[in-house]
């Protein structure tokens, strides 16, 4: 028991500490194929340390949701570690408080969180980036939907740590076309949400064509390293869901030992560094989509997570 | 065979499927002309994967016969014989206008393929077990969805493509059905898609040599009918 407890704060530790570097060696990565140097890996967490150490500034016209929202943004993510397998494949101490779409609530409390605030201070540039936030994030709504029914109706469950095992057992089934069309509805989604590239570029910095920086641009300080720490998270987190729920259980924890699950640290990173250098090629390949564009973008992630969807419901 | 194997192949001919069944949607949706017949090249592929999957997994050679045609013909010589015969300029360039936006063409193509699901069940049931998988249903909606794609489409290249999705889907649902169609009628059909895509061609370079555009959704009234140039019309050179 307590040792389930112990690997379960052990999870939630990796994604506080992995969750910059994984940030670091992306934009790292995306430099390099541009031929340029680009910044240290470790950068994030040096960005981090300064903004700890400085003075924070808040507007005093701005309400208790502006100065509230930073620790919300902070904590979702850390919360929603517990809930999903990130080290191991066998359900630990808390993984049963919340199913995929419990988890899908508390992320997206964040996010909410993050558009009041942005709207809060009344700057120009944060209500704008706020609205499409929300435009992006109703458009994903309906294949988030299908792409979690679809799943529990595969698995006959909503707890990630059962559908898991649902894709290698046989191994056949990981080409199942109802597998293979949810991967890529949910990749999708994860460049729409994590704010990447052909959605929103996330090292842009022309107020005017953010959608996800405005949201922290009134921020400063402690408040500013907070938000700055809890997008790392959610989109390590989102990778770890990704990764370790839908595609593969491969890398992960079996046995019931510190030492195993120790391993698996390492094979988990190794797993996100094959993904983020497939982000990087679709960054580096693609442009960035007019904001009407997105609607088309997003329904042709609609479309592939129907698609799963049929091919799945409409079995001969 | 062990049951495994039998098992990953048919699993591995429902990917093909459902992989075919997103070029299809692709083909509806996507504006460039290039983009269009890199789609129609990768729908083929998938076809003849699957019809190859099939020969493998019920041990007929006449579905590798049909992989093979497929393999050559269009992938290969369609987009050769389409380049050669219709005016280079239509690659370069985009669709501005579909009948209807991307995300209400998508909407109703997604109708479509459900419809075709309901239709596909109860024939795929009809034939014997170990024949039944998802390619009918598939098939018809790719039918369906080639259909469609000439309705939306305005440019000539990317409707001859939907024609040709069209055989594509009739294929894919056949392959399942019949698993010894006589290879003679997988040539001849090759041949007249071929043909088709000939003529085709050279009709849209003459259309373009004479109206300056290929954009034929435009073209709805007879030129000496028309007293003066209606609104969209191109008035020849």
């Amino acid at each position: 028991m307590s040792r389930r407890i112990i690997f379960n704060l052990m999870q939630v530790l990796v994604v506080l500490v992995f969750a910059p570097l994984a940030s670091g060696v992306l934009s790292r990565l995306k430099e390099m194929v541009q031929s340029k140097h680009g910044p240290s890996i470790f950068q994030p967490y040096r960005d981090l340390w300064k903004l700890f150490h400085k003075d924070e500034i808040v507007s005093e016209d701005s309400s208790w949701i502006f100065r509230f929202t930073p620790y919300i943004v902070f904590v979702t993510p850390v919360f929603v570690a517990l809930l999903i397998p990130v080290l191991t494949n066998y359900p630990l101490f808390f993984a049963f408080m919340g199913d995929m779409l419990g988890g899908g609530f508390v992320l997206s409390l964040g996010g909410f969180f993050a558009t009041l605030a942005a709207v809060d201070t009344a700057n120009p540039y944060g209500p704008m980036g706020a609205s499409r936030t929300r435009m992006v994030g109703f458009l994903a709504e309906p294949v988030f939907m299908i792409v979690f029914f679809t799943v529990s109706f595969v698995a006959g469950s909503t707890v990630p740590y059962i559908v898991q095992e649902k894709w290698v057992t046989p191994l056949a089934n990981f080409f199942m076309p109802s597998h293979v069309l949810l991967v890529l509805a949910f990749l999708m989604l994860i460049l729409a949400e994590g704010g990447r590239i052909p959605v929103d570029n996330p090292t842009g910095h022309f107020e005017l064509a953010m959608i996800d920086e405005s949201k922290s641009l009134e921020y400063s300080g402690r408040g500013f390293a907070l938000m700055k720490w809890g997008g790392y998270m959610k989109m390590f987190v989102l990778m770890c869901i990704f990764l370790n729920v839908l595609v593969t259980p491969w890398g992960l924890a079996h046995e019931q030992t510190l030492g195993a699950v120790l391993v698996a640290i390492p094979l988990v990173l190794f797993k996100m560094l094959c993904f983020l250098l497939v982000l990087v090629v679709i960054e580096s390949s693609l442009s960035k989509l007019r904001l009407f564009r997105i609607s088309e973008f997003l329904g042709a992630a609609f479309i592939t997570s129907v698609a799963a969807m049929i091919a799945r419901v409409f079995l001969p | 065979m062990s049951a495994a194997t039998n098992q990953m192949l048919e699993n591995l001919n429902a990917l093909a499927g459902g992989l075919f069944l997103l070029a299809a949607f692709g083909m509806v949706a996507t504006r460039q002309a290039r983009g269009c017949l890199n789609l129609f090249i990768t729908q083929s592929l998938l076809l003849a994967a699957s019809a190859a999957l099939l020969g493998l997994l019920h041990k007929s050679d006449h579905l590798y016969g049909v992989a093979v045609v497929n393999l050559i013909s269009k992938p290969l010589i369609v987009p050769w014989l389409l380049r050669k015969t219709s005016p280079e300029e239509i690659y370069t360039r985009r669709e501005v206008n579909q009948v209807l936006n991307i995300p209400t063409a998508l909407l109703i193509a997604l109708a479509l393929t459900i419809l075709a699901y309901f239709l596909g069940l109860p024939l795929s049931n009809a034939v014997e077990p170990e024949f039944r998988g998802p390619n009918v249903s598939i098939g018809i909606a790719g039918l369906l969805l080639g259909a469609f794609t000439l309705t939306v489409r305005r440019e000539a290249v990317p409707l001859l493509l939907g024609v040709l999705a069209m055989e594509n889907g009739a294929f894919f649902a056949g392959i399942a059905i019949a698993r010894n169609l006589p290879m003679l009628v997988e040539l001849a059909i090759a041949t007249d898609g071929l043909i088709i895509v000939f003529i085709m061609g050279v009709l849209t370079r003459a259309v373009q040599k004479h109206v300056g555009t290929t954009a034929v959704g435009e073209m709805a009234t007879l030129k000496e009918a028309a007293a003066e140039p209606v609104k969209g019309e191109v008035v020849a050179k």
